[in-house]
């Protein structure tokens, strides 16, 4: 994986709650055995008619759309299914980064594990946030992960939480299942030492 | 004295491998259950790096999302379904893990067949690249789901990196009402909690209302645990469970059986246990659930009106979305409400209790000639079980479609689906946008709820019906 320290991106806004991994990416596209090739059935049922012509209100389709980095949606973001097409999904679009006040659980590990930032923000700013990522000039945030934190146009900053571990991952580019794989010795010590249960299958 | 700690304190603590100082623990998993839609990535990754299954003989591999649930001796007809199947059997042939292939007596929904195999017992750790391994926690085990990569790591490691959740713990009180069931209960929760109330917990839930359920009335429950927004639910294990078990080909037997449930019986949470969060929910108090929105959240007693965007603060904008897909009115009740098509199955409610209660009120009943009913078995070995008890001419001679064992209309990868616009009354656990077929419109509901609705070609208070 590649490090991840320091980017800026178009920011748009998708002010809806409770966007589940159904909406970002349906099932009927998880017949797929790739990573590859989801952005373009990104939100595809809200971004496109039966006959596969964009709808023309939905974000993505608009003009604003183009090139944008960083999306800004509702609460609980991600939640549902526990499909990690959602993140390569967003990530395929072009998505770097996710703001919201909270995302769901599992979605939110699926997205330290391939580079997608959940960034959590309070109620205050998520609403200041929504209506900038709206307006019609382009809004650009700048998001500087070591030091966990965004810069928004006007030189304002707020910080996001980030376990120290993901970060650590992350602006190292290390994949997680190498730490995993170091810790053989500890883990082959652990079968040994719990063999009634280990070995019950 | 030791700590009094909780159910998933127990398990969690035994668990723990390593702990390092910023970083999370590394805990040991139990039972891996793989599935063909969530893992191809994974074992590419393996191939990759050139490793292998680190314990092939604490994994499960089942076929159950894009397989058809019509004739198993036809070939599948999606060639990108196909395909994925083809997939998964290379992989376990490959990499050494047991398959449950079409057609084997143990395939089914891998949320089905853990517990019936016996493999899912308490205590465990147990994991899949699917959000509704929750479900496993009914038998006083720590099972949640994971992401693709995720899947890659207990491959590869047997170990999956965590970070400790909090606990939460969820009483019902109080004995359930007729009519009222497992499915009831979570959906009450749910609507109460909300799709986010979970998040960042594990569920333990307890009292009375909890220990009167059975087996299968436990796996419903914590099936939807993720539905309001918890990883994982737990239920303490008792002499239900132990009675369930008893016998399984992968429970241990002998000796073994009785040093078993000697371990499983010091499970439950101590006496002055705490937990980070609680709710107390009177069980006597609830009624039928049904959902009229786009989230598990959106549930009301079936006697209840649809809410009114209007007064309802924060979620009235989600309110309004939902009921503009659902093109329902505010105000009005589902009661009554017309529906295309009925669906009994899902790892929700699959398992032989929820189609005895379907069939039950369905014999020597029609179902209305404007339904189109599905009947799908969980599994094999449910499918087996219902057809020595006659229930498929139940459900045929009311004219109900009787199926092959499999996720089906729960999420429609497989063909089985809802057309634009039609409303289904469905046991399964999910009614997002699109999830039973693009524009499909979902009523989450018990197999009751949904008997008695395919019976009346309407939603339907199943009290009603049950004299
Ligand atoms: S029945 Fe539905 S919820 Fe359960 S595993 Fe299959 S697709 Fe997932």
């Amino acid at each position: 994986m590649e490090p991840i320290n320091t980017f800026k991106g178009k920011a748009i806004a998708l002010p809806i709650k409770d966007i589940d991994t159904d909406q970002i990416i349906p099932a009927r596209f998880l017949k797929t055995i790739d990573k590859q090739g989801l952005g373009a059935n990104l939100f595809t049922d809200w971004r496109y008619f039966e006959d596969g012509s964009p709808k023309p209100d939905f974000l993505l389709n608009q003009p604003r759309a183009q090139g944008a980095a960083i999306l800004v949606a509702g609460d609980n973001f991600g939640c549902g299914s526990s499909r990690e097409h959602a993140p390569w999904a967003l990530m395929g679009y072009g998505f770097q980064a996710v703001i919201s006040t909270s995302f769901a659980d599992i979605f939110k590990g699926n997205c330290y594990k391939n580079g997608l930032i959940p960034i959590e923000v309070d109620e205050s700013l998520h609403t200041e946030l929504l209506e900038s990522a709206a307006a019609d000039e382009p809004y650009e945030i700048e998001v500087d992960l070591p030091n966990q934190l965004i810069r928004l146009p006007d030189g304002r900053t707020a910080t996001f939480p980030i376990d120290a571990f993901s970060k650590k991952c992350l602006t190292a580019g290390i994949d997680q299942l190498g730490y995993l794989r170091e810790q053989a010795a500890a883990i082959a010590e652990y079968e040994a030492g719990h063999l009634d249960r280990v070995s019950t299958l | 004295m030791t700590q009094p700690r909780t159910l998933f304190e127990k398990i969690w603590d035994k668990h723990v491998v390593a702990h390092e100082p910023g970083s999370p623990a590394v805990l040991y998993i139990d039972l891996h259950l793989v599935h063909e839609v969530t893992s191809p990535q994974a074992f590419q990754g393996l191939r990759e790096k050139g490793l292998k299954v680190r314990r092939p003989d604490h994994t499960q591999a089942t076929m159950d999302h894009s397989i058809p649930t019509t004739d198993r001796s036809l070939p599948i007809l999606d060639a990108i379904a196909a395909k994925q199947v083809n997939q998964l059997r290379t992989n376990c042939h490959e990499f050494g893990i047991p398959l449950a292939d079409l057609g084997d007596e143990n395939q089914g929904i891998v949320h089905v067949i853990g517990p019936e195999m016996g493999l899912t017992q308490p205590g465990m750790t147990v994991v899949c690249g699917d959000s509704h391994t929750s479900t496993h926690g009914a038998f006083g085990a720590l099972a949640f789901g994971i992401g693709t990569t995720e899947v890659e790591h207990v491959l590869a490691t047997q170990c999956l990196l965590q970070n400790r959740p909090k606990t939460y713990e969820v009483r019902f009180a109080g004995a359930l009402p007729k009519g009222v069931g497992s499915k009831d209960l979570i959906l009450a929760l749910i609507a109460r909690i909300g799709v986010g109330g979970g998040t960042g917990y594990v569920l333990e839930y307890t009292g009375e209302a909890i220990r009167a359920l059975s087996m299968e009335g436990r796996m419903t429950v914590c099936n939807m645990s993720i539905e309001g927004g918890a990883r994982a639910g737990m239920i303490a294990p008792d002499d239900i469970t132990f009675e369930y078990l008893a016998g399984r080909p992968n429970a241990p037997y002998g000796d073994a059986w009785d040093d078993a449930v000697g371990r499983w019986r010091r499970l439950p949470s101590d006496e002055g246990a705490t937990y980070d969060k609680l709710i107390s929910i009177d069980a006597a108090t609830l009624e039928p659930m049904i959902t009229y929105g786009t989230n598990p959240g959106m549930g009301i007693a079936i006697t209840q009106p649809v809410p009114d965007p209007a007064s309802a603060g924060a979620n009235g904008e989600s309110i309004r979305k939902a009921l503009d897909y659902m093109a329902l009115e505010a105000g009005k009740p589902l009661l009554g409400h017309a529906v295309d098509v009925v669906f009994i199955g899902s790892c929700t409610n699959s398992r032989i209790s929820d189609l005895r209660e379907a069939a039950q009120l369905m014999k020597g009943r029609k179902v209305s000639p404007n339904v189109r009913v599905l009947v799908v078995p969980g599994s094999e070995k449910i499918k087996k079980q219902a057809e020595s008890e006659n229930l498929p001419e139940i459900f045929r001679a009311a004219g109900a479609e009787w199926r092959e064992a499999g996720c089906s209309m729960c999420i429609a990868m497989n063909g089985d689906q809802l057309a634009p616009g039609q409303y289904c009354v469905s046991t399964s656990n999910r009614n997002f946008e699109g999830r039973q077929g693009k524009g499909g419109r979902t009523f989450l509901a018990s197999p009751l709820t949904a008997a008695a609705s395919a019976l009346n070609g309407v939603v339907t208070d199943v009290r009603t019906m049950l004299g």
